[in-house]
Protein backbone atom coordinates (compact mmCIF):
# COMPACT_ATOMS: atom_id res chain seq x y z
CA UNK A 1 0.00 0.00 0.00
CA UNK A 2 2.58 2.54 1.09
CA UNK A 3 4.99 0.98 -1.37
CA UNK A 4 2.52 2.02 -4.06
CA UNK A 5 2.30 5.60 -2.73
CA UNK A 6 6.07 5.95 -2.72
CA UNK A 7 6.30 4.31 -6.12
CA UNK A 8 3.90 6.88 -7.57
CA UNK A 9 5.72 9.79 -5.95
CA UNK A 10 9.07 8.64 -7.27
CA UNK A 11 7.72 8.02 -10.71
CA UNK A 12 6.15 11.45 -10.96
CA UNK A 13 9.39 12.96 -9.77
CA UNK A 14 11.24 11.23 -12.62
CA UNK A 15 8.82 12.70 -15.10
CA UNK A 16 8.42 16.15 -13.54
CA UNK A 17 12.15 16.65 -13.91
CA UNK A 18 14.21 16.03 -17.04
CA UNK A 19 15.61 12.79 -15.59
CA UNK A 20 13.31 10.27 -17.21
CA UNK A 21 13.38 11.97 -20.60
CA UNK A 22 17.15 12.22 -20.47
CA UNK A 23 17.49 8.52 -19.73
CA UNK A 24 15.14 7.51 -22.47
CA UNK A 25 16.66 9.74 -25.11
CA UNK A 26 20.28 9.06 -24.25
CA UNK A 27 19.77 5.35 -23.92
CA UNK A 28 17.94 5.09 -27.23
CA UNK A 29 20.51 7.21 -29.04
CA UNK A 30 23.45 5.30 -27.59
CA UNK A 31 22.09 1.81 -28.00
CA UNK A 32 20.72 2.36 -31.48
CA UNK A 33 23.66 4.50 -32.54
CA UNK A 34 26.25 1.99 -31.39
CA UNK A 35 24.35 -0.84 -33.07
CA UNK A 36 24.62 0.69 -36.50
CA UNK A 37 28.19 1.97 -36.11
CA UNK A 38 30.60 0.11 -33.86
CA UNK A 39 28.13 -2.77 -33.52
CA UNK A 40 28.77 -3.54 -37.21
CA UNK A 41 25.10 -4.38 -37.56
CA UNK A 42 25.37 -4.52 -41.33
CA UNK A 43 28.21 -7.05 -41.21
CA UNK A 44 26.09 -9.62 -39.42
CA UNK A 45 24.09 -11.49 -41.99
CA UNK A 46 21.77 -13.34 -39.68
CA UNK A 47 19.44 -10.52 -38.61
CA UNK A 48 20.04 -11.32 -34.97
CA UNK A 49 20.67 -8.64 -32.40
CA UNK A 50 22.94 -10.25 -29.84
CA UNK A 51 26.30 -9.17 -31.22
CA UNK A 52 25.40 -5.73 -32.48
CA UNK A 53 22.66 -4.36 -30.26
CA UNK A 54 22.49 -6.18 -26.95
CA UNK A 55 26.24 -6.48 -26.58
CA UNK A 56 26.43 -2.79 -25.72
CA UNK A 57 23.71 -2.76 -23.12
CA UNK A 58 25.72 -3.64 -20.00
CA UNK A 59 28.38 -1.14 -21.08
CA UNK A 60 25.83 1.64 -21.42
CA UNK A 61 23.88 0.64 -18.35
CA UNK A 62 26.88 0.46 -16.05
CA UNK A 63 27.15 4.24 -16.39
CA UNK A 64 23.60 5.37 -17.03
CA UNK A 65 21.84 3.27 -14.39
CA UNK A 66 23.95 4.66 -11.51
CA UNK A 67 23.61 8.15 -12.98
CA UNK A 68 19.88 7.89 -12.60
CA UNK A 69 19.65 6.33 -9.20
CA UNK A 70 22.60 7.94 -7.46
CA UNK A 71 20.11 10.30 -5.85
CA UNK A 72 17.86 7.47 -4.66
CA UNK A 73 18.93 7.70 -1.02
CA UNK A 74 21.66 10.34 -0.99
CA UNK A 75 19.00 12.92 -1.81
CA UNK A 76 16.85 11.78 1.10
CA UNK A 77 19.85 12.16 3.40
CA UNK A 78 20.82 15.54 2.05
CA UNK A 79 17.38 17.12 2.10
CA UNK A 80 16.53 15.49 5.41
CA UNK A 81 13.35 13.93 4.01
CA UNK A 82 14.63 10.62 5.36
CA UNK A 83 13.44 11.98 8.70
CA UNK A 84 9.94 12.34 7.31
CA UNK A 85 9.99 8.87 5.82
CA UNK A 86 11.36 7.48 9.06
CA UNK A 87 8.51 8.90 11.10
CA UNK A 88 5.66 8.14 8.71
CA UNK A 89 3.95 4.80 9.29
CA UNK A 90 5.90 3.05 6.57
CA UNK A 91 8.55 0.38 6.84
CA UNK A 92 11.92 1.09 5.29
CA UNK A 93 11.39 -2.04 3.24
CA UNK A 94 8.30 -0.58 1.55
CA UNK A 95 10.15 2.65 0.87
CA UNK A 96 13.12 0.82 -0.64
CA UNK A 97 10.90 -1.31 -2.87
CA UNK A 98 8.77 1.65 -3.95
CA UNK A 99 11.82 3.61 -5.03
CA UNK A 100 13.44 0.63 -6.69
CA UNK A 101 10.36 -0.31 -8.71
CA UNK A 102 9.90 3.27 -9.89
CA UNK A 103 13.47 3.41 -11.16
CA UNK A 104 13.07 -0.01 -12.76
CA UNK A 105 9.91 1.09 -14.56
CA UNK A 106 11.62 4.12 -16.06
CA UNK A 107 14.32 1.83 -17.41
CA UNK A 108 11.80 -0.66 -18.69
CA UNK A 109 10.28 2.17 -20.67
CA UNK A 110 13.68 3.19 -22.02
CA UNK A 111 14.32 -0.40 -23.14
CA UNK A 112 10.89 -0.75 -24.75
CA UNK A 113 11.43 2.47 -26.66
CA UNK A 114 14.33 0.95 -28.57
CA UNK A 115 11.74 -1.06 -30.52
CA UNK A 116 12.68 0.50 -33.90
CA UNK A 117 15.71 -1.78 -33.84
CA UNK A 118 13.45 -4.81 -33.56
CA UNK A 119 11.28 -3.50 -36.36
CA UNK A 120 14.34 -3.05 -38.50
CA UNK A 121 15.61 -6.61 -38.13
CA UNK A 122 12.15 -7.99 -38.71
CA UNK A 123 11.91 -5.96 -41.87
CA UNK A 124 15.35 -7.06 -43.04
CA UNK A 125 14.93 -10.74 -42.34
CA UNK A 126 13.43 -13.32 -40.07
CA UNK A 127 15.10 -13.01 -36.70
CA UNK A 128 14.50 -15.23 -33.71
CA UNK A 129 12.03 -13.03 -31.91
CA UNK A 130 12.12 -15.18 -28.83
CA UNK A 131 15.86 -14.56 -28.57
CA UNK A 132 15.19 -10.84 -28.92
CA UNK A 133 12.61 -10.98 -26.19
CA UNK A 134 14.88 -12.89 -23.86
CA UNK A 135 17.67 -10.47 -24.73
CA UNK A 136 15.50 -7.62 -23.57
CA UNK A 137 14.66 -9.53 -20.42
CA UNK A 138 18.38 -10.04 -19.84
CA UNK A 139 19.02 -6.34 -20.36
CA UNK A 140 16.31 -5.48 -17.90
CA UNK A 141 17.75 -7.84 -15.30
CA UNK A 142 21.22 -6.36 -15.74
CA UNK A 143 19.70 -2.92 -15.37
CA UNK A 144 17.80 -3.84 -12.21
CA UNK A 145 20.97 -5.34 -10.77
CA UNK A 146 22.85 -2.11 -11.38
CA UNK A 147 19.99 -0.10 -9.90
CA UNK A 148 20.02 -2.26 -6.77
CA UNK A 149 23.78 -1.80 -6.43
CA UNK A 150 23.38 1.95 -6.77
CA UNK A 151 20.59 1.92 -4.21
CA UNK A 152 22.92 0.24 -1.74
CA UNK A 153 25.79 2.61 -2.45
CA UNK A 154 23.62 5.72 -2.28
CA UNK A 155 22.34 4.65 1.13
CA UNK A 156 25.87 5.13 2.48
CA UNK A 157 26.39 8.73 1.50
CA UNK A 158 24.68 12.06 1.22
CA UNK A 159 27.03 12.97 -1.60
CA UNK A 160 25.61 12.10 -5.00
CA UNK A 161 28.94 12.34 -6.76
CA UNK A 162 30.52 9.82 -4.42
CA UNK A 163 27.50 7.56 -4.87
CA UNK A 164 27.88 7.83 -8.63
CA UNK A 165 31.61 7.12 -8.74
CA UNK A 166 31.45 4.16 -6.38
CA UNK A 167 28.44 2.58 -8.08
CA UNK A 168 29.85 3.01 -11.56
CA UNK A 169 33.06 1.38 -10.37
CA UNK A 170 31.20 -1.59 -8.93
CA UNK A 171 29.03 -2.00 -12.02
CA UNK A 172 32.13 -1.62 -14.18
CA UNK A 173 33.85 -4.45 -12.32
CA UNK A 174 30.81 -6.70 -12.65
CA UNK A 175 30.68 -5.90 -16.34
CA UNK A 176 34.28 -6.30 -17.41
CA UNK A 177 34.98 -9.46 -15.46
CA UNK A 178 32.86 -11.40 -17.91
CA UNK A 179 33.47 -9.55 -21.14
CA UNK A 180 35.06 -11.48 -24.03
CA UNK A 181 38.29 -9.50 -24.57
CA UNK A 182 39.10 -9.70 -20.85
CA UNK A 183 38.21 -13.37 -20.62
CA UNK A 184 40.31 -14.22 -23.67
CA UNK A 185 43.25 -12.34 -22.25
CA UNK A 186 42.97 -14.10 -18.91
CA UNK A 187 42.72 -17.55 -20.50
CA UNK A 188 46.38 -17.25 -21.49
CA UNK A 189 47.64 -17.08 -17.94
CA UNK A 190 44.88 -18.32 -15.64
CA UNK A 191 43.54 -21.83 -15.21
CA UNK A 192 40.28 -22.62 -16.95
CA UNK A 193 38.40 -23.06 -13.68
CA UNK A 194 39.34 -19.70 -12.27
CA UNK A 195 38.49 -17.92 -15.51
CA UNK A 196 35.12 -19.66 -15.65
CA UNK A 197 34.48 -18.78 -12.06
CA UNK A 198 35.32 -15.15 -12.69
CA UNK A 199 33.13 -15.09 -15.78
CA UNK A 200 30.18 -16.49 -13.86
CA UNK A 201 30.52 -13.69 -11.32
CA UNK A 202 30.25 -11.05 -14.05
CA UNK A 203 26.98 -10.14 -15.70
CA UNK A 204 28.08 -10.84 -19.27
CA UNK A 205 28.09 -14.63 -19.20
CA UNK A 206 24.53 -14.65 -17.91
CA UNK A 207 23.46 -11.81 -20.12
CA UNK A 208 24.89 -13.22 -23.34
CA UNK A 209 23.07 -16.49 -22.91
CA UNK A 210 19.89 -14.50 -22.55
CA UNK A 211 20.54 -12.67 -25.82
CA UNK A 212 20.80 -16.06 -27.51
CA UNK A 213 17.38 -17.00 -26.21
CA UNK A 214 18.60 -19.00 -23.27
CA UNK A 215 17.60 -17.87 -19.82
CA UNK A 216 19.04 -20.33 -17.38
CA UNK A 217 17.66 -20.89 -13.95
CA UNK A 218 21.09 -20.19 -12.50
CA UNK A 219 21.18 -16.85 -14.30
CA UNK A 220 17.82 -15.90 -12.86
CA UNK A 221 19.08 -16.85 -9.42
CA UNK A 222 22.22 -14.83 -10.06
CA UNK A 223 20.37 -11.64 -10.99
CA UNK A 224 17.53 -11.91 -8.52
CA UNK A 225 19.95 -12.94 -5.79
CA UNK A 226 22.18 -9.92 -6.37
CA UNK A 227 19.18 -7.61 -6.43
CA UNK A 228 17.77 -9.05 -3.22
CA UNK A 229 21.10 -8.89 -1.42
CA UNK A 230 21.63 -5.26 -2.44
CA UNK A 231 18.14 -4.21 -1.40
CA UNK A 232 18.40 -5.97 1.95
CA UNK A 233 21.80 -4.35 2.33
CA UNK A 234 20.20 -0.97 1.65
CA UNK A 235 17.77 -1.61 4.47
CA UNK A 236 20.55 -2.58 6.87
CA UNK A 237 22.63 0.46 5.99
CA UNK A 238 19.70 2.85 6.39
CA UNK A 239 18.90 1.33 9.75
CA UNK A 240 22.44 1.31 11.07
CA UNK A 241 22.99 4.94 10.10
CA UNK A 242 20.49 6.09 12.66
CA UNK A 243 21.87 4.09 15.56
CA UNK B 1 -0.35 10.37 25.85
CA UNK B 2 3.42 10.67 25.64
CA UNK B 3 5.18 8.64 28.31
CA UNK B 4 8.95 8.76 28.25
CA UNK B 5 10.91 6.80 30.82
CA UNK B 6 14.67 6.91 31.52
CA UNK B 7 15.39 7.66 27.89
CA UNK B 8 19.06 7.59 26.94
CA UNK B 9 20.77 8.11 23.61
CA UNK B 10 24.45 7.66 23.00
CA UNK B 11 26.22 8.42 19.74
CA UNK B 12 29.37 6.40 20.18
CA UNK B 13 30.76 7.68 23.48
CA UNK B 14 28.85 10.89 23.35
CA UNK B 15 25.75 10.99 25.54
CA UNK B 16 23.18 13.19 23.82
CA UNK B 17 20.20 12.31 26.00
CA UNK B 18 20.80 11.09 29.52
CA UNK B 19 18.14 9.22 31.48
CA UNK B 20 15.33 11.58 30.58
CA UNK B 21 11.78 11.04 31.84
CA UNK B 22 8.68 13.11 31.23
CA UNK B 23 5.07 12.73 30.24
CA UNK B 24 2.58 14.80 28.31
CA UNK B 25 -1.11 14.23 28.86
CA UNK B 26 -4.03 15.06 26.63
CA UNK B 27 -4.77 18.76 26.88
CA UNK B 28 -1.18 19.60 27.77
CA UNK B 29 1.36 21.59 25.82
CA UNK B 30 4.85 20.82 27.05
CA UNK B 31 7.53 23.31 26.13
CA UNK B 32 11.00 21.93 25.63
CA UNK B 33 13.66 24.50 26.37
CA UNK B 34 17.40 24.30 26.45
CA UNK B 35 20.61 25.61 24.92
CA UNK B 36 21.89 24.49 21.52
CA UNK B 37 23.00 20.89 21.61
CA UNK B 38 21.06 20.12 24.78
CA UNK B 39 19.43 17.08 23.21
CA UNK B 40 15.97 18.42 22.43
CA UNK B 41 15.85 17.36 18.81
CA UNK B 42 17.47 14.03 19.59
CA UNK B 43 14.75 13.32 22.17
CA UNK B 44 12.06 14.26 19.69
CA UNK B 45 13.58 12.07 17.03
CA UNK B 46 13.40 9.13 19.39
CA UNK B 47 9.86 9.94 20.50
CA UNK B 48 8.75 10.00 16.86
CA UNK B 49 10.52 6.75 16.07
CA UNK B 50 13.17 8.11 13.73
CA UNK B 51 16.15 7.34 15.96
CA UNK B 52 16.39 4.05 17.81
CA UNK B 53 16.79 4.51 21.56
CA UNK B 54 19.87 3.34 23.41
CA UNK B 55 17.97 2.75 26.63
CA UNK B 56 14.57 3.55 28.06
CA UNK B 57 10.97 3.35 26.95
CA UNK B 58 8.58 5.51 24.96
CA UNK B 59 4.84 5.07 24.88
CA UNK B 60 2.48 6.99 22.63
CA UNK B 61 -1.15 6.68 23.70
CA UNK B 62 -0.31 3.41 25.44
CA UNK B 63 1.54 1.94 22.43
CA UNK B 64 5.25 1.32 22.75
CA UNK B 65 7.27 3.08 20.07
CA UNK B 66 9.97 0.48 20.46
CA UNK B 67 7.84 -2.66 20.28
CA UNK B 68 5.16 -1.45 17.85
CA UNK B 69 6.60 1.45 15.87
CA UNK B 70 4.03 1.27 13.06
CA UNK B 71 1.04 1.59 15.36
CA UNK B 72 2.72 4.29 17.46
CA UNK B 73 3.81 6.38 14.46
CA UNK B 74 0.21 6.54 13.24
CA UNK B 75 -0.71 8.52 16.35
CA UNK B 76 1.94 11.19 15.89
CA UNK B 77 2.28 14.27 13.75
CA UNK B 78 5.87 15.49 13.55
CA UNK B 79 7.52 18.67 12.37
CA UNK B 80 11.27 18.03 12.11
CA UNK B 81 13.66 20.84 12.95
CA UNK B 82 14.91 21.38 9.40
CA UNK B 83 11.39 21.19 7.89
CA UNK B 84 12.46 18.73 5.19
CA UNK B 85 10.36 18.59 2.02
CA UNK B 86 10.51 17.01 -1.40
CA UNK B 87 11.65 19.90 -3.53
CA UNK B 88 10.37 18.48 -6.78
CA UNK B 89 6.73 18.59 -5.68
CA UNK B 90 4.15 21.31 -5.35
CA UNK B 91 2.83 22.18 -1.90
CA UNK B 92 -0.47 20.48 -2.62
CA UNK B 93 1.16 17.47 -4.23
CA UNK B 94 3.38 17.03 -1.21
CA UNK B 95 0.49 17.24 1.21
CA UNK B 96 -1.49 14.75 -0.87
CA UNK B 97 1.46 12.39 -0.79
CA UNK B 98 1.78 12.67 2.98
CA UNK B 99 -1.97 12.16 3.40
CA UNK B 100 -1.80 9.00 1.32
CA UNK B 101 1.09 7.79 3.41
CA UNK B 102 -1.13 8.37 6.43
CA UNK B 103 -3.69 6.04 4.93
CA UNK B 104 -6.12 8.74 3.81
CA UNK B 105 -7.78 8.36 0.42
CA UNK B 106 -10.51 9.77 -1.75
CA UNK B 107 -12.57 12.60 -0.31
CA UNK B 108 -11.14 12.31 3.21
CA UNK B 109 -7.71 12.96 1.75
CA UNK B 110 -8.97 15.93 -0.21
CA UNK B 111 -10.64 17.40 2.88
CA UNK B 112 -7.59 16.81 5.04
CA UNK B 113 -5.32 18.56 2.54
CA UNK B 114 -7.72 21.49 2.14
CA UNK B 115 -8.02 21.88 5.87
CA UNK B 116 -4.26 21.77 6.46
CA UNK B 117 -3.71 24.34 3.71
CA UNK B 118 -6.25 26.60 5.34
CA UNK B 119 -4.92 26.11 8.87
CA UNK B 120 -1.37 26.94 7.85
CA UNK B 121 -2.29 29.77 5.47
CA UNK B 122 -0.87 28.12 2.39
CA UNK B 123 -3.63 28.99 -0.08
CA UNK B 124 -1.47 31.42 -2.03
CA UNK B 125 1.30 28.89 -2.63
CA UNK B 126 -0.73 25.68 -2.89
CA UNK B 127 0.26 25.13 -6.49
CA UNK B 128 3.77 26.50 -6.25
CA UNK B 129 6.79 24.26 -6.51
CA UNK B 130 8.34 23.68 -3.09
CA UNK B 131 11.77 24.47 -4.48
CA UNK B 132 10.78 28.11 -4.93
CA UNK B 133 9.17 28.64 -1.51
CA UNK B 134 10.56 31.06 1.05
CA UNK B 135 11.82 29.67 4.32
CA UNK B 136 8.70 30.55 6.28
CA UNK B 137 6.43 28.92 3.73
CA UNK B 138 8.59 25.81 3.73
CA UNK B 139 8.21 25.65 7.46
CA UNK B 140 4.46 26.08 7.27
CA UNK B 141 4.16 23.42 4.59
CA UNK B 142 5.97 20.98 6.82
CA UNK B 143 3.78 21.99 9.75
CA UNK B 144 0.70 21.38 7.59
CA UNK B 145 1.99 17.89 6.87
CA UNK B 146 2.02 17.09 10.59
CA UNK B 147 -1.65 18.02 11.01
CA UNK B 148 -3.12 16.08 8.08
CA UNK B 149 -4.29 12.99 9.94
CA UNK B 150 -5.51 14.93 12.99
CA UNK B 151 -3.09 13.07 15.30
CA UNK B 152 -3.54 12.67 19.03
CA UNK B 153 0.06 13.61 19.62
CA UNK B 154 2.01 16.43 18.03
CA UNK B 155 5.78 16.75 18.22
CA UNK B 156 6.96 20.09 16.88
CA UNK B 157 10.64 20.94 16.75
CA UNK B 158 10.90 24.73 16.76
CA UNK B 159 7.59 25.32 14.97
CA UNK B 160 7.91 29.11 14.95
CA UNK B 161 11.48 29.16 13.64
CA UNK B 162 11.79 31.31 10.55
CA UNK B 163 8.27 32.69 10.63
CA UNK B 164 7.40 36.37 10.44
CA UNK B 165 5.89 38.00 13.57
CA UNK B 166 2.32 37.63 12.34
CA UNK B 167 2.81 34.00 11.50
CA UNK B 168 4.56 33.35 14.80
CA UNK B 169 1.49 34.63 16.57
CA UNK B 170 -0.82 32.56 14.37
CA UNK B 171 1.16 29.40 14.96
CA UNK B 172 1.22 29.99 18.71
CA UNK B 173 -2.53 30.45 18.64
CA UNK B 174 -2.82 27.27 16.61
CA UNK B 175 -0.70 25.28 19.04
CA UNK B 176 -2.70 26.59 21.97
CA UNK B 177 -5.97 25.62 20.32
CA UNK B 178 -4.76 22.22 19.20
CA UNK B 179 -3.37 21.65 22.68
CA UNK B 180 -6.84 21.52 24.15
CA UNK B 181 -7.56 18.27 22.34
CA UNK B 182 -4.11 16.80 21.91
CA UNK B 183 -0.86 16.18 23.67
CA UNK B 184 1.79 18.50 22.28
CA UNK B 185 5.53 18.45 22.78
CA UNK B 186 7.27 21.42 21.26
CA UNK B 187 10.70 22.92 21.48
CA UNK B 188 11.59 26.58 21.25
CA UNK B 189 14.31 29.11 21.93
CA UNK B 190 11.82 31.91 22.45
CA UNK B 191 11.08 32.14 26.15
CA UNK B 192 8.04 34.36 25.68
CA UNK B 193 6.38 31.48 23.88
CA UNK B 194 6.43 29.51 27.09
CA UNK B 195 4.03 31.93 28.76
CA UNK B 196 1.92 32.26 25.70
CA UNK B 197 1.53 28.63 24.71
CA UNK B 198 2.71 26.09 27.27
CA UNK B 199 0.82 24.52 30.11
CA UNK B 200 4.12 23.16 31.35
CA UNK B 201 7.77 23.50 30.43
CA UNK B 202 11.01 21.67 31.04
CA UNK B 203 14.52 22.97 30.59
CA UNK B 204 16.95 20.42 29.23
CA UNK B 205 20.69 20.77 29.47
CA UNK B 206 23.29 18.25 28.39
CA UNK B 207 20.64 15.61 27.97
CA UNK B 208 19.03 15.92 31.39
CA UNK B 209 16.07 17.86 32.72
CA UNK B 210 17.27 20.68 34.97
CA UNK B 211 13.97 22.46 35.58
CA UNK B 212 10.36 21.41 35.30
CA UNK B 213 7.09 23.16 36.08
CA UNK B 214 4.30 25.41 34.91
CA UNK B 215 5.43 28.70 33.39
CA UNK B 216 4.42 30.47 36.61
CA UNK B 217 6.41 28.09 38.80
CA UNK B 218 9.44 28.39 36.61
CA UNK B 219 9.25 32.17 36.60
CA UNK B 220 9.06 32.13 40.37
CA UNK B 221 12.07 29.83 40.57
CA UNK B 222 13.98 32.29 38.46
CA UNK B 223 13.08 35.12 40.78
CA UNK B 224 10.52 36.70 38.48
CA UNK B 225 12.19 36.03 35.15
CA UNK B 226 12.24 32.89 33.09
CA UNK B 227 15.34 34.13 31.38
CA UNK B 228 17.22 34.32 34.68
CA UNK B 229 16.26 30.75 35.49
CA UNK B 230 17.33 29.56 32.06
CA UNK B 231 20.63 31.35 32.45
CA UNK B 232 21.18 29.97 35.91
CA UNK B 233 20.40 26.31 35.29
CA UNK B 234 22.15 26.04 31.97
CA UNK B 235 25.32 28.03 32.48
CA UNK B 236 26.00 26.62 35.93
CA UNK B 237 26.21 23.24 34.25
CA UNK B 238 28.86 24.50 31.90
CA UNK B 239 31.02 25.95 34.65
CA UNK B 240 30.59 22.76 36.64
CA UNK B 241 31.71 20.61 33.72
N1 LIG C 1 23.73 11.68 14.42
C1 LIG C 1 24.48 12.18 15.40
N2 LIG C 1 25.72 11.70 15.64
C2 LIG C 1 26.48 12.20 16.63
N3 LIG C 1 26.09 13.17 17.47
C3 LIG C 1 24.88 13.68 17.31
C4 LIG C 1 24.01 13.22 16.27
N4 LIG C 1 22.85 13.93 16.34
C5 LIG C 1 22.99 14.79 17.38
N5 LIG C 1 24.20 14.64 17.96
C6 LIG C 1 24.68 15.40 19.13
O1 LIG C 1 23.74 15.30 20.16
C7 LIG C 1 23.68 16.51 20.89
C8 LIG C 1 22.26 16.98 20.98
O2 LIG C 1 21.84 17.48 19.73
P1 LIG C 1 20.37 17.99 19.43
O3 LIG C 1 20.24 18.22 17.99
O4 LIG C 1 19.41 17.07 20.08
O5 LIG C 1 20.37 19.38 20.21
P2 LIG C 1 19.20 20.45 20.33
O6 LIG C 1 18.85 20.52 21.76
O7 LIG C 1 18.10 20.13 19.40
O8 LIG C 1 19.93 21.76 19.90
P3 LIG C 1 19.40 23.01 19.05
O9 LIG C 1 18.80 23.95 20.02
O10 LIG C 1 20.64 23.58 18.47
O11 LIG C 1 18.43 22.53 18.04
C9 LIG C 1 24.59 17.49 20.19
O12 LIG C 1 25.79 17.59 20.91
C10 LIG C 1 24.83 16.87 18.83
O13 LIG C 1 26.12 17.17 18.39
MG1 LIG D 1 17.22 21.02 17.86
Amino acid sequence: MNTWTIFKRELSSYFSQPTAYAIIVIFSLLSIGLTFTFGRFWDYQDASLNGSFFWWHPLILMILAPAVSMRLWSDEHRSGTIELLGTLPVTMRSAILGKFFAAALVWLLALVLTFPVVNTVNWLGAPDNWAIFSGYLGSFLVCCTFLAITSLVSAFTRDQVVALIVSVSLCFLLTICGIDPVINELRRSWTKESVDLLASVGVYSHFQEATRGLIRFTSLIYFLGLITVCLIGTNLVLKSQRA
Amino acid sequence: MIEVNSLTKRFGHKVAVDNLSFSVKKGEVLGFLGPNGAGKSTTMRMVTGFLPVTEGSIEIGGVSMIAKPMAAKKKIGYLPESAPLYNDMTVKGFLKFCASMRGLGGSSRKDAVEKAIETCFLQSVAHQSIETLSKGYRHRTCLAQSLLHDPEVLVLDEPTDGLDPNQKREVRKLIRNLGKEKAILFSTHILEEVHEVCTRAVIVDQGTIVADGTPEELTKQGGGSLYDLFHKVTTSEITAA
